[in-house]
């Protein structure tokens, strides 16, 4: 955990272009919904405050539960330095998590903090009074970034078999967009799209840390279902480990 | 015995285009039938040209590939089973790779392979002071490990594999790259390291200075077969390399016929004579020179390694792929 967050924090610059570009896009966001809102006729499921909150907080996210971005481990696996991590005496997947959860953590403080700031000063944000929905929101972010990079590791574990994986990653990259609910929330989606997106592991990487906040929803049936998909999805990442270790060839001299 | 290894085979499937659709498999024997045991303390050079099974052994070795057939035991371990435990007594240097983490400082890295290696503070205290000392690292221990000369890093590598003490530390061509001074220094340590400590040590090199300087046994691999294996000097003899006698003669004279010369070379007085120490010892010869003219000054040198290696890659006819 201490060298992901020491590792992110060495660029600072690179940090801080990662901020405004951030928070450059969330105007831009909250400008179309706002003219989708006035627009629409449909009764809405979030108050205006909400969606506000809902922009600046998936704005927020983006770079904690990171979802673009993290190939770095593939990059190991095809340059064969992936050796060097399967010789340390350490749970190779748990290894990854804290590091993981460190750069989060780093995010969080860097990249998370300023768009809500930037968010708070130009719009009216909903913020729960209860400071037990602060508290289910944090550990509803935390089971994000462990699904989030659940996902990612058995995609960069696929370069065990095929080398590159650019085409599962930009895939990823287009999938996770819509079906996140970063680009329009879940329930703006037609009905029969919503119960086939919320059987995917997707919405539980923003939608659900955001629905927390907002208390749209049961924060606890939300929370039930985050912990059920990251068991699953860990347990998966942990079988396609062992079958990877098992078949195989490191690369490169 | 810290490794023994039997009948260690490993093959690999290669797949082919063959025709629009169809592929075909062709399986590729990177190592086939290598048995040899290394006991504690051995300083061992394993060598062979690029592709001839060196990296797939150590690979095997380190538990990181499965071996197709054959036993190996490396610290009482099953490599592949029990990769864990034996990566805390084992130490690995990869010249071409790193186990630094590149944006941080030194010293960092050394913190957190302290903490993945459960090393005890004090331990590692006296370790990392041991090896700051011998290897000159005090001068850059706060520097990023990206900003380092490839020297500085090499020597952070090997204090970062010998922080949890192993018995054993593989190199994969740990002196790739460096200049002449770099790998004195590094020679020169990991001797001392082998003579102090025991540990015991096994390279993977294309540099021979590497196995004249530091190993006391030479194996050779190639077409992932043990050619040779054995003291550097019982090698020489074994490949019936010549050596040459050179001679300065205090008049010219006529020095053929000899029995076991191969080849004579004048350059004025001196007189440089090859010969095959299995048919004549180097004192019979300079006898049988003496007789026929008088010696002012005499050298008898060894066949260069690369000879020897060359030599051992020649009686074995390569296997058609």
């Amino acid at each position: 955990m201490r060298a992901g967050f020491r590792r992110y924090s060495a660029y600072r610059q690179a940090a801080l272009a990662g901020v405004i570009t951030n928070s450059v896009f969330g105007l831009i966001r909250a400008a179309t919904l706002a003219t989708l809102f006035t627009g629409a006729t449909r009764s809405s499921e979030y108050t205006p405050q909400q969606m506000s909150t809902y922009v600046w907080l998936g704005q927020g996210l983006l770079s904690v539960v990171l979802l673009w971005g993290g190939w770095d481990f593939a990059e190991r696996i095809r340059t064969g330095h992936v050796a060097v991590d399967l010789y340390r005496p350490w749970d190779l997947q748990a290894a990854l998590l804290a590091e993981e959860i460190g750069r989060a953590g780093y995010a969080l403080a860097l990249r998370f903090l300023p768009p809500m700031i930037i968010g708070l000063a130009l719009s009216e944000m909903y913020l729960p009074r209860d400071p037990l929905i602060w508290l289910l929101f944090l550990i509803s972010a935390l089971l994000s970034v462990v699904i989030s990079f659940s996902l990612r590791f058995m995609i960069n574990l696929a370069a065990f078999w095929l080398l590159d994986i650019r085409g599962p990653a930009s895939m990823y990259a287009l999938v996770s967009n819509l079906l996140t609910g970063l680009v329009l929330p879940i329930w703006m989606f037609p009905g029969w799209a919503q119960t086939a997106i919320w059987a995917t592991p997707f919405p539980y990487l923003l939608q659900a840390p955001i629905d927390v906040f907002v208390e749209h929803g049961s924060p606890w049936r939300l929370l039930g279902a985050q912990l059920l998909v990251t068991a699953i999805v860990l347990g998966a990442g942990r079988l396609m480990l062992r079958r990877a270790e098992h078949r195989l060839v490191v690369q490169g001299g | 015995m810290i490794i023994e290894v039997e009948g260690l085979r490993r093959t690999f499937r290669v797949s082919e285009k063959a025709g629009r659709f169809r592929r075909s498999h062709r399986e590729v024997v990177a190592v086939q039938d290598v048995s040899f045991t290394v006991p504690e303390g051995e300083t061992l050079g394993y060598v062979g040209p690029n592709g001839a099974g060196k990296s797939t052994t150590i690979k095997m070795l380190t538990g990181i590939l499965v071996p197709t057939a054959g036993r190996v035991r490396v610290c009482g371990l099953d490599p592949s089973r029990q990769r864990k435990k034996l990566a805390r007594r084992l130490g690995v240097v990869f010249g071409q790779r790193t186990q630094l983490w590149w944006d941080l400082p030194l010293l960092d890295s050394f913190e957190l392979l302290r903490d993945i290696y459960r090393v005890g503070q004090t331990q590692y205290r006296e370790r990392l002071d041991e090896c700051t000392e011998l290897l000159g690292l005090a001068e850059f221990l706060s520097t990023p490990v990206r900003q380092l000369s490839l020297g500085q890093r090499m020597r952070g590598e090997i204090t970062a594999a010998l922080l949890h003490d192993p018995r054993l530390l593989v190199l994969d061509e740990p002196t790739i790259g460096l200049d002449l001074e770099s790998k004195a220094r590094l020679r020169s340590f990991l001797a001392e390291l082998n003579r102090t400590k025991g540990t015991t040590l096994l390279l993977t090199t294309h540099d021979l200075d590497d196995i004249e300087q530091l190993c006391r046994r030479l194996m050779v691999i190639d077409h992932g077969r043990v050619l040779a294996d054995g003291e550097l000097a019982g090698l020489r003899g074994s490949v019936a390399a010549e050596r040459t006698l050179t001679v300065d003669l205090q008049e010219p004279a006529d020095l053929s016929g000899i029995p076991g010369v191969t080849a004579i070379k004048a350059d004025g007085p001196r007189v440089h004579l090859e010969f095959l120490p299995s048919e004549v010892s180097a004192a019979q010869l300079i006898t049988a020179v003496a007789a026929r003219a008088e010696i002012r000054d005499l050298a008898v040198g060894e066949a260069s390694i690369e000879e020897v290696i060359r030599r051992l890659y020649d009686l074995r006819p390569a296997p058609q792929a």
